[in-house]
This record gives C-alpha cells, sequence and structure tokens, in this order.
C-alpha cells in the first residue's frame, strides 16, 4: 500500500484533514491552497459522487504535477453537467471529446507535447464508465496497449446517468435500470461475466493500476501521487455513487461507497506492471444487504419479500473479492 | 467582436450559477450538549479541555477547565467521574479516561506552578463564606474571580472540608490539596480557621457583608442503636477518619467491623487495613448490587483484603465480639431479619452510617424552610432569606466532592447576580449529543489507558496514595481518544466531501462556513460530519 493509514489522532486520517498532522501529511483536499479544479456552480445533482471524485482526482493531480496539467474528458454527465457552453465548472486546461475517443485524443495530446519538448506537462483523460467500458474500450485498449504516456480517470456510477440510467458493461448483477427492468422471473441486471476492466488493464502489463472510491479520500490521493510517479499508461478507477441511478438518499453518496467497500462489493487496490501490490483492507465488514437496501435499483431484492437467491448471489460475488484480494485485516 | 471560427460566445464561469437555489435542505452549523459536559456534576466544559489537551496544549486545557472547576487535581483523585457513565467512546470500545486525564493536568498545573487568572476589578461587595470545604472553596474561588472581596469562615484548624477529613490520604495525598487551596487563597481570598460561625444574622451584620454563602457540610455521624455492653468499643466513621488528621491516630484493634454500605464505609475498612489490622469487615445489610458504594472502590478495597459481610445488621456488641443476623431480601428488595444469628470477633465497631448537618448557625435566621435535616434552597442555590445562599452537604443532592464544588461555581455565579440586582441566566442547554448523532465509523479504534496503580503490598502497609498518574504521552493518547461529541474539532470533512465547494474553511479555531450560493442541500457533510456538529433544517419555500 502506498498509503499507510495514521491511527490514534481521534480520527487518525481517515478524516479529510486533522488539525494534529503535520502540514506535510495532510490531504490536498483539506487545505485551502486545492485547486478546486472542478469549481462551484456545476450542475450535477445533489450529492453527486462523480463531481467529488473528480475534483478529488484533478485536484491531487494538479497539485503532483504543479499545475501542469491537461485534461481530456469524454462525453457523458461530468462533460455535461461541468460544461454547459460556454460556461466551464473547469479550472484546469481541459478538451471535450466524443464519447469514445477521449483515450486517443489523450493520446494525441501527449505525443503533441512530446513533440514540443513539453514533457513537464502531464496528461489525464477521464470519463464515466459508458464512455470508458463501453464506447471507449478500444481506444482505450490502444492506449494501454502503445502505453502512451496517459492516466485515464474511470469514474464508474455503474450506467449511462445523464441520458436517463441505461444499462452499461459497469452496470452490476441485479441492479435495475431503465433497460434493465426489475421484472420476470429475473429481474434487474443479468448476472453475466460482468467486464472488470481494472483486471482487464492489468492484462495488458501496464505501469500502474488502481481502485478508490469516494470514501477514503486519502487512499485515492496517494493513488493520483503514485500514478503520477509513472511515465505511460496508467489507469485508476473511481467508484461513484449515483443517487439519482442508484435511487439513494443524496446524502449516502460516502456513505455508499464506503459500503461498497467494506461490503467486498468493489475491491480496492492497486497494482504495478500487472501484479497486486497493495489493497485497502476491510475494516468493518458487513453483509451485502447493508450496501444494498438504501439502494432503490435494488429495491426489488427485498419487496414485497427478501429475494435469498439472488442476495446469496451477489454475496458469494462479494466473497470472491475478498479471497481473491485478501480484503480481510488479518489476510 | 472578433472570435476563432464557430466561436459565438465569451467563455463564462459556473459561478454565474448560483446552483444554492436547488436547495430544500439547508446545513447548518451548531454545538450539541457532549454527554460528558451535560453529566458533569460540576458543570465542567470536558470537550473543551480535551479538545485543548489533544493538541499538546495542557495550560490552555488546565485554564478552560478551571473555569468550572478551581481544583482539577483534587478531582482527577475522588470525583466519581459520572463523565464517563456517560461517555460515548463506551459505546465504541471504552469510555474516554477524562478523570486520569483531568488528574494528569492537575499535576501538571503544580508541577509548572500555573496560576488562576487575576480576578476582575473590584466590585466593593463583600461576601462571606461559612465552611471552607469543596463548595465553600469553589464558591470563593468564583467570587473572587468576579471581583468581589471574599472571606471564608472555617470552624476546622484547617481548609479542605471532608476532603481532609473525610478522604483518606491513600485517595488525596494532603500536599496536593494544600496547593490547590493555597492557589485559591492566591487569589486575595481571606481564610480564618477556627472560627465556627454561631450566628449567620449576627456575623453578617458585624462584617458588613452583602451576601453569605453557607456551606458547613454534614458533619455530624449518624447513630443506630446496637446494645453493647460497656467494654464494647463503639466508634463512627467521621471521628475515625477525623482522627486520622491528627498526631494520635484512632485505635481500632486487630479486628475491626465497619458498619455501613457507602464509599465511607470503604473508606474506614481501608483505613484500618493500613492502620494494622489483620481483619477489617464491612457488615452491610443488603447485598452487592444495592450497594451505595462504587464498584470501582468496594473491588479496590477487596483486593486489599477487605472483607464484606453481605446482608448482615449487627444486633448486638460485646466484649471482643459482636452478633449479626442475616436478612435476606424480600420481594421488594428490601432486607428482612431472618432469626439466624453469628457471632464474630470484633475488638471495635465502626458505624458509617451516613451524616447529619449542624444547623445551628441558622437558628435566628428568619424564614428558612428546613426540610430532612436539611435547607431548602431555590434554584439560584439561595436560601428563603435573601442574600443568604446555601450548597455543598447541607442542601438536598447528592453529597460528593464534585456536587458540592458545582454547587460553589452555581451559587457564586447567582450572588453575583444578585448583588448586581439582576438573575444569572446561563443560557439554554445545547441539545445532547447522543451517539447516533454521530458518524462514528471516522474513529481510531483505540483502547483505554489505564492509570498505573501502587503494588498491593504498599497499599496495605502504607498511606501513599493508591491510583497513579498517567505521563504526558499516555495522557495525550488519552485525551485523543475523545470523540468531540457535538462539537466541530475541525476534522474538514465537511470542507473536502461538499460535491460543490460549498463550504469555507476559515483556518485553524475559526471552523467553517457553508456558501448557501451554492450548496445544493444534499445532506452529505451533515451525514459525514464525525461528530455530530451539522444539522439539516427545511428551506423555506
Amino acid at each position: 500500500m502506498s498509503f499507510q493509514p495514521v491511527k490514534f489522532y481521534q480520527t487518525g486520517t481517515f478524516t479529510v484533514g486533522n488539525r494534529l498532522l503535520p502540514d506535510g501529511e495532510r490531504s490536498v483536499q483539506s487545505t485551502v491552497r486545492r485547486h478546486n479544479s472542478l469549481n462551484s456552480g456545476h450542475r450535477a445533482c445533489q450529492g453527486c459522487g462523480e463531481a467529488l471524485g473528480a475534483r478529488y482526482a484533478i485536484d491531487a493531480a494538479m497539485e503532483v504535477t504543479g499545475g501542469q496539467l491537461i485534461a481530456a474528458n469524454a462525453t457523458g454527465c461530468l462533460e455535461v453537467f461541468s460544461t454547459p457552453y460556454p460556461e466551464t465548472s473547469w479550472q484546469v486546461p481541459w478538451i471535450h471529446s466524443l464519447f469514445g475517443n477521449t483515450a486517443a485524443v489523450a493520446t494525441g495530446i501527449a505525443a503533441a507535447l512530446r513533440v514540443k519538448g513539453r514533457e513537464d506537462v502531464r496528461v489525464v483523460a477521464q470519463g464515466g464508465d459508458g464512455g470508458t467500458t463501453d464506447i471507449g474500450f478500444g481506444c482505450l485498449s490502444g492506449m494501454f496497449e502503445r502505453n502512451d504516456d496517459v492516466l485515464y480517470i474511470c469514474y464508474d456510477n455503474g450506467a449511462y446517468m445523464n441520458t436517463g440510467v441505461q444499462r452499461s458493461s459497469a452496470t452490476p448483477p441485479a441492479a435495475r435500470t431503465a433497460t434493465t427492468a426489475a421484472v420476470g422471473s429475473t429481474p434487474g441486471n443479468t448476472f453475466g461475466q460482468g467486464k472488470d476492466l481494472p483486471a482487464i488493464a492489468m492484462a495488458h502489463g501496464i505501469p500502474y493500476v488502481a481502485t478508490a472510491t469516494v470514501s477514503e479520500l486519502r487512499d485515492l490521493e496517494a493513488k493520483v501521487r503514485r500514478a503520477m510517479e509513472f511515465r505511460g499508461a496508467r489507469y485508476l478507477h473511481i467508484l461513484v455513487p449515483c443517487p439519482l441511478g442508484w435511487g439513494h438518499d443524496s446524502s449516502l453518496t460516502i456513505r455508499m461507497a464506503r459500503l461498497a467497500h467494506e461490503s467486498g462489493i468493489f475491491p480496492v487496490f492497486e497494482a504495478e506492471n500487472g501484479e497486486v501490490t497493495g489493497v485497502a483492507k476491510i475494516r468493518r465488514q458487513v453483509p451485502v444487504e447493508e450496501y444494498l437496501k438504501p439502494q432503490k435499483r435494488y429495491a426489488h431484492l427485498f419487496s414485497p419479500r427478501p429475494n435469498e437467491d439472488v442476495i446469496r448471489r451477489i454475496q458469494a460475488q462479494a466473497d470472491r473479492n475478498i479471497r481473491r484480494y485478501r480484503l480481510l485485516q488479518d489476510s | 467582436m472578433r472570435k476563432p471560427f464557430a466561436i459565438t460566445l465569451d467563455p463564462g464561469s459556473s459561478l454565474a450559477n448560483h446552483t444554492g437555489s436547488w436547495r430544500t435542505l439547508r446545513p447548518e452549523y451548531l454545538d450539541r450538549l457532549p454527554p460528558c459536559n451535560n453529566a458533569c456534576p460540576a458543570g465542567e466544559n470536558i470537550q473543551a479541555w480535551l479538545f485543548q489537551a489533544e493538541s499538546g496544549d495542557y495550560e490552555a486545557a488546565w485554564r478552560s477547565l478551571v473555569q468550572n472547576n478551581p481544583m482539577p487535581a483534587v478531582m482527577g483523585r475522588v470525583c466519581y467521574h459520572p463523565c464517563e457513565g456517560a461517555c460515548n467512546r463506551a459505546q465504541l470500545d471504552s469510555s474516554v479516561g477524562i478523570n486520569s486525564v483531568e488528574h494528569f493536568l492537575g499535576d501538571e498545573a503544580l508541577r509548572r506552578g500555573w496560576k488562576f487568572d487575576p480576578p476582575a476589578a473590584p466590585t466593593g461587595r463583600k461576601v462571606l463564606v461559612v465552611g471552607a470545604g469543596p463548595s465553600g472553596l469553589s464558591a470563593a474561588y468564583h467570587l473572587a474571580r468576579l471581583g468581589h472581596a471574599v472571606e471564608i469562615r472555617e470552624a476546622g484548624p484547617m481548609a479542605g472540608g471532608m476532603m481532609r477529613f473525610g478522604i483518606p490520604k491513600y485517595r488525596l495525598p494532603r500536599d496536593v490539596l494544600d496547593a490547590e487551596v493555597r492557589r485559591i487563597l492566591d487569589l486575595g481570598v481571606k481564610l480564618t480557621l477556627n472560627a465556627k460561625v454561631d450566628d449567620v444574622m449576627v456575623a453578617k451584620q458585624e462584617g458588613g457583608f452583602d451576601a453569605v454563602f453557607l456551606a458547613v457540610g454534614a458533619h455530624i455521624a449518624k447513630r443506630a442503636y446496637i446494645p453493647a455492653n460497656e467494654a464494647a468499643k463503639i466508634m463512627d466513621a467521621v471521628s475515625v477518619l477525623r482522627g486520622m488528621e491528627g498526631a494520635d491516630k484512632p485505635l481500632l484493634g486487630r479486628r475491626v467491623v465497619v458498619y455501613g454500605g457507602g464509599n465511607t464505609a470503604i473508606d474506614v475498612a481501608r483505613t484500618a487495613k493500613r492502620l494494622g489490622a489483620e481483619e477489617a469487615m464491612i457488615v452491610y445489610r443488603r447485598t452487592r448490587e444495592k450497594m451505595p458504594a462504587h464498584d470501582f472502590e468496594v473491588q479496590d478495597a477487596l483486593e486489599e483484603g477487605v472483607l464484606i459481610k453481605w446482608l448482615s445488621t449487627i444486633k448486638e456488641a460485646g466484649e471482643g465480639a459482636i452478633t449479626v443476623e442475616k436478612m435476606e431480601l424480600d420481594a421488594k428488595g428490601v432486607p428482612q431479619p431472618t432469626g439466624e444469628f453469628e457471632k464474630l470477633e470484633a475488638d471495635s465497631v465502626v458505624l458509617a452510617l451516613g451524616q447529619d448537618v449542624d444547623l445551628s448557625l441558622l437558628d435566628r435566621v428568619p424564614g428558612l424552610e428546613i426540610a430532612d435535616g436539611v435547607v431548602k434552597v431555590g434554584a439560584n442555590m439561595m436560601t428563603a432569606h435573601p442574600g443568604i445562599f446555601a450548597g455543598g452537604d447541607m442542601v438536598p443532592a447528592e453529597r460528593t466532592v464534585t456536587v458540592a464544588i458545582g454547587h460553589g461555581k452555581k451559587a457564586a455565579r447567582n450572588i453575583d447576580a444578585w448583588l448586581r440586582g439582576g438573575t444569572y441566566d446561563p443560557g439554554p442547554k445545547h441539545e445532547l449529543a447522543a451517539f447516533d448523532k454521530l458518524n462514528a465509523w471516522y474513529y481510531s479504534d483505540a483502547p483505554k489507558t489505564v492509570r498505573p496503580m501502587l503494588d498491593l503490598q504498599k497499599r496495605i502497609t502504607s498511606f501513599d496514595e493508591v491510583v497513579l498518574s498517567l505521563d504526558a504521552n499516555t495522557a495525550l493518547f488519552e485525551a485523543r481518544r475523545c470523540l468531540s461529541c457535538g462539537n466541530c474539532f475541525e476534522c474538514d470533512n465537511c470542507y473536502g466531501v461538499c460535491p460543490d465547494n460549498a463550504v469555507v474553511k476559515l483556518g485553524p479555531g475559526n471552523r467553517f462556513r457553508f456558501n448557501y450560493d451554492y450548496c445544493k442541500g444534499c445532506g452529505v457533510c451533515a451525514a459525514e460530519c464525525p461528530c455530530g456538529a451539522i444539522r439539516m433544517v427545511p428551506e423555506e419555500i
């Protein structure tokens, strides 16, 4: 793990800041000098996890690069809510690409910078799970395969949210979306093989792959920092709960991300050159029900009566993650 | 207007878009009342002084503490810490060792010679305090800080009241007590010893006092009728413990029986052990669960070899022996005699059955209300006679040092207001920061630090202090276990978790402010505030 939690300072490093820590050990988000790369006034929904995740990640990248950063942004929520022409919330050099080609656009920017001898300027590409795992997957795989010097950040909220919550290949099994209705004998999204993009990225053997959630800021910032220490293709996959699409109260955004980690649904880890080098252990393990219940996209699992069979399958998936990544404290 | 191809508008910032108009719920910062503060009989702002101690600023912590309680070193030893019983941390692992941090801060102040802040400008008013026990000393301290001239008259030869004549040295070393009393007197409080006030009206008149605070305590031991022959040696707990302060220690013999079940009975039994008694036995008519003595005191006594005879009453005392009758609890939990008797060897019997108040000094005060042997006071601690206030063991309340110190503070603030022709208004109490108001996930796991104890052999052979102090490291650790319930401790969570950057950080000590131009009212800040210092209120639409 690149980030070692500090204990015993009341909240240690679990909170965003801690007045008892020395300056150098404080998070970017706790400082007044943070860049606010994604500024106020954006049109994201109340409690948007993606807006939060994007600010966390890009602020951290701005801090590491001393502001020498260019961002390419796929079409999707993040682009729509931040930049309705001619307004923008971005306080970084930022370009909007097509839905599917942001990895290619970022590759082009990196190439241009190399030609100009400006390799001090770093490039990030970012998009949602639709633009990453579905539409932009070909461009992204090419970027990995060529090992282009880009950090690609995927904000995963598990569906196409801004067009009205349609299923993507990152939509979890049993979740209800506009295109996977909660009807029939197997309501909600099917249990497929899923598209585990962090694992696919690792299979490309690129220098750095990591997952993070908006509930663990210090871990997320450390991963951005680590990613910027490498040259070549890097991939960061951030789980960002969506109150609209998931159907949870807007105040629960961070709690949902935390429960996704604590239940084993979403493993938080990092890998270098295809090998797992660290995992964020589960602190207080919870059964998957605790994660599923507050979300209306899973309401059909609990009403009119609990769908024990499906819940068991979801739990089995979480348990598989726990085993595979050794997520428990003593494993 | 020359613009690039296909561009017709100037670029603008989203700051023009005031998303605050979307809001239906509005976050607000608030201070809730931490359960420890709520439980403290002396009204200490415990959360506040722990907050100071957390950053290692012990002097600031101590200064914050003595705003309410002038005797932290005494408190850290003798207070029964109801704060720890109320502490929310107990629901996570174990309560914060508030009492041990107070103990440390009190000792640190004595070690470093910290003095109280100088009193306010003299008001020209004179207040007489009768009794130099915890309540009287506390009142004198607060009155002096408010600028009043204070004189304490004490009937006994030394200040401290029951802290000196009731609490054994192994719990409260006398140099600690003396130093904390001295610090109060250094504020300019006049103390007259061996000056029993026989008639409070005369004393008030002759001394030209504007107000009087009575805190004479309860020093008359309650008796019980026990048939005894002439050779039986029956004493009372008050005299035994008082006798410990003189040159001639009480002669209790080899086998000592203590009759009663309160903390005083425990104190006497542990004292008897230290005086060399082979056997110190407490005879109590009910069971351990029903015993008024605190469990940890009972535990300490049992460790030291004190024996306890449960469900027993003394029927007769003779020479070298007593007869006890076995009792049993009836359905209501009241002990009833069984008719079964037993003879126990005993060189002396010490009665620890509670104390009464000597109210003779009030004989000529008109209009007083006295019930059950104590003086009635109003919510402002004033008796029915204007200008005469009372507190401590002589008014109806639990009889502990901390309660007495709380009375002294409350009385002082009311006396001050009364002297200025007003009434004291402490302001409305904040709502309680109950455990369900916290987001406990954020707090690190950290087990309680237990204070070191003197080894057992030394405990039963000397009057050395039993419970020792934490050191600076362990005290810091313990202070940092505080959850800061209901009060912002500047963890930056709200500032960090707002998806709309609508929280403004105002810098160390100044907390945060919401920028309602952009706050959409999602409620993430309130949900993720570890200590429950943000609430969501409906917006008026």
